[in-house]
């Protein structure tokens, strides 16, 4: 690449609350249109707001696990502009006072660790959703406005322009997910908008001190999304270098179908949202006591989490990093651990199979109908040497059917390994007897016999042989 | 402070209202009044006063999170004009808005 690339994020999270920001309107995602609305999020006259305690607990707690300032003295701004998904014709936010300012969150770049800096977190409330009945904006005669989500809580989390390529601005969202899902504050489902990402990208000639002319993409919801349309905009800003033109200032949307991104509106004409104090809502504190308190809440996070994992529990920083990434995961992995000790295996079953059959069923590890404590059993199983590993495999895709615990399984199925010397001595006996020609092969020299010869002792004990043992019993016969 | 007809057009085209050319001077001159009423506090010597955005003796009015009830769709959309699907329905978007 012949120039470096600036990246930016500013990060909208829905939050988790019962009720939305300033109502008690229900602030659940979906449901009838206008079935979760009231006077206050319609922006009748005379409604007044008032702030749900839950949200300003979550903004704190968000912003004590990414490691920020917590600011003491806070109040709400009102930011100006007219759009039919905005009934009062401003959004309440805090543009002079965030609540949070100066935090960072560490990940993971080509195994080297990177700290990216957090500018900024602060509330505000979501618009409502326009539903347009042509097949674009700009096709449409009319649109329909649904204010279910009007008012719903928001964080906006503002990252310094630290990141330097998609990739890491990808990892950097990821990682960001762990920690919300973990402290609990949000759903983050990108595909029903309670995560959202807005990127900031400019590119610059590598000897160059100032940053570039910036432009902002928008729609980015998804993780793939975000960088493939970071990816496509460093090579638009490049192209247009390149040729002696300038990036000029401007809002950009991605277009995930046609992988590209159009001009919005560029912010020469941008809005004037005259943001002023908003006169309803009072300022108020968060006392250290109480933000104190909030940090008492704050379970264990990924970092912490992952250091455990490969510390004690001896796994490699590559299969921990997988474990912790989602919470659920991570939870799963812990309570299969509570029923064996092989926390390699455990991990193994998790990325391998596990998540394997979840990818091609299109689901999370939340929908995963095995219990952790079944993966565990036949973990212990394998180790014992009753179920080998190649036939866990039926064990597995039995317990996803049945759900049957995997001793039972192994039973009615009759799965047992064969550790028997006795019983594997004849089936060795048998196969030498039969494949002479491979027996002398082996005696020859010609090691590769051996593999095929173990492998007709499996198939004549339907795979149920120990394969340690008739490796070593076939080499005794055979010497 | 004076305001000048040009930023009176601009706040108006800001807020979607067109002034008549024959009315412009009268609210020039309104703006300036106002703003200049306003002004008068700029005169007081407020060196030992904490600047505040509030002047009502509240702070940290809040609620808890426990849901009420909303209003059904049927009452929402009660006052609207025009409705569809369960929706409000409003003349096709032009460009210049969104969060
Ligand atoms: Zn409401």
């Amino acid at each position: 690449m012949k120039y470096e690339t600036i990246i930016g994020l500013e990060t909208h999270v829905e939050l988790k609350t019962a009720t939305k920001c300033f109502c008690s309107c229900p602030a659940e995602f979906g449901g009838e249109p206008n079935t979760h609305t009231c006077p206050t999020c319609t922006g009748m006259p005379g409604a007044l707001p008032v702030l749900n305690k839950k949200v300003v607990e979550f903004a704190i707690k968000t912003g004590l696990a990414l490691n920020c300032e917590i600011q003491r003295y806070n109040r709400f701004d009102r930011k100006n502009y007219f759009y039919p998904d905005l009934p009062k014709g401003y959004q309440i936010s805090q543009l002079f006072l965030p609540i949070c300012r100066g935090g960072y969150v560490d990940i993971e770049t080509d195994g080297a660790t990177k700290r990216i800096g957090i500018t900024r977190i602060h509330i505000e409330e979501d618009a409502g959703k326009l539903i347009h009945s042509g097949a674009s904006i700009s096709d449409s005669d009319f649109s329909v406005v649904d204010y279910n989500r009007s008012s719903v809580p928001l964080i906006e989390i503002v990252s310094e322009p630290d990141l330097r390529s998609p990739q890491e601005a990808r990892i950097f969202m990821e990682k960001l997910r762990s920690i919300l899902e973990y402290i609990g504050v949000s759903d983050c489902k990108m595909q029903e908008g309670s995560l959202r990402c807005d990127a900031n990208v400019s590119i610059r000639p590598p000897e160059q001190k100032e940053f570039g002319v910036r432009s902002e993409i928008k729609n980015l919801n998804s993780f793939r999304s975000v960088q493939r349309g970071i990816e496509y905009e460093q090579i638009r800003q490049a192209a247009v270098l390149d040729e002696g033109g300038k990036v000029i200032q401007e809002t950009r949307t991605w277009d995930e179908e046609k992988g590209v991104t159009h001009s919005m509106r560029s912010k020469e004409e941008a809005h004037d949202y005259r943001y002023f104090p908003d006169p309803d809502l009072v300022p108020f504190v968060a006392e250290p006591e109480w933000v104190a308190k909030i940090a008492e809440t704050l379970p264990e996070l990924p970092d912490a989490r992952k250091e455990r994992l490969t510390g004690r529990l001896g796994l490699s920083a590559y299969d921990a990093s997988g474990v912790i990434a989602r919470l659920a995961t991570a939870d799963y992995f812990d309570e299969a651990m509570k029923h064996t000790g092989d926390a390699k295996a455990v991990a193994n079953w998790i990325l391998g199979d596990i998540s394997a059959w979840l990818n091609s069923n299109n689901l999370e590890m939340r929908d995963f109908p095995v219990a952790a404590g079944n993966i565990s059993a036949m973990i212990n199983l394998i180790n014992k040497g009753v179920l080998s590993s190649k036939l866990a495999k039926t064990v597995f895709e039995e317990m996803l059917k049945s759900g049957k615990a995997p001793a039972e399984i192994v039973r009615e199925k009759g799965l047992e390994q064969i550790s028997d010397a006795g019983a594997l001595a004849l089936a060795v006996e048998k196969i030498i007897k039969d494949n002479p020609k491979s027996a002398e092969d082996y005696k020859a020299g010609k090691d590769r016999a051996l593999g095929f010869l173990v492998g007709q002792v499996m198939k004549e004990t339907r795979g149920r042989a120990n394969p340690e043992m008739i490796n070593k019993l076939l080499r005794e016969k055979l010497s | 402070m004076k305001v000048s007809a040009q930023e009176v057009q601009y706040i108006a085209k800001l807020a979607r209202l067109e002034i008549p050319e024959e009315d412009l001077a009268l609210f020039v001159r309104q703006f300036n009044d106002i703003l200049g009423y306003a002004g008068m506090l700029g005169k007081l010597d407020t060196e030992k006063v904490e600047p505040t955005a509030q002047v009502l003796p509240y702070g940290n009015v809040m609620r808890e999170d426990a849901a009420g009830t909303p209003l059904t769709q049927e009452e929402a959309l009660s006052n609207a004009p025009a409705q569809k699907d369960g929706g409000y329905l409003v003349a096709r978007v032009m460009e210049g808005g969104g969060v």
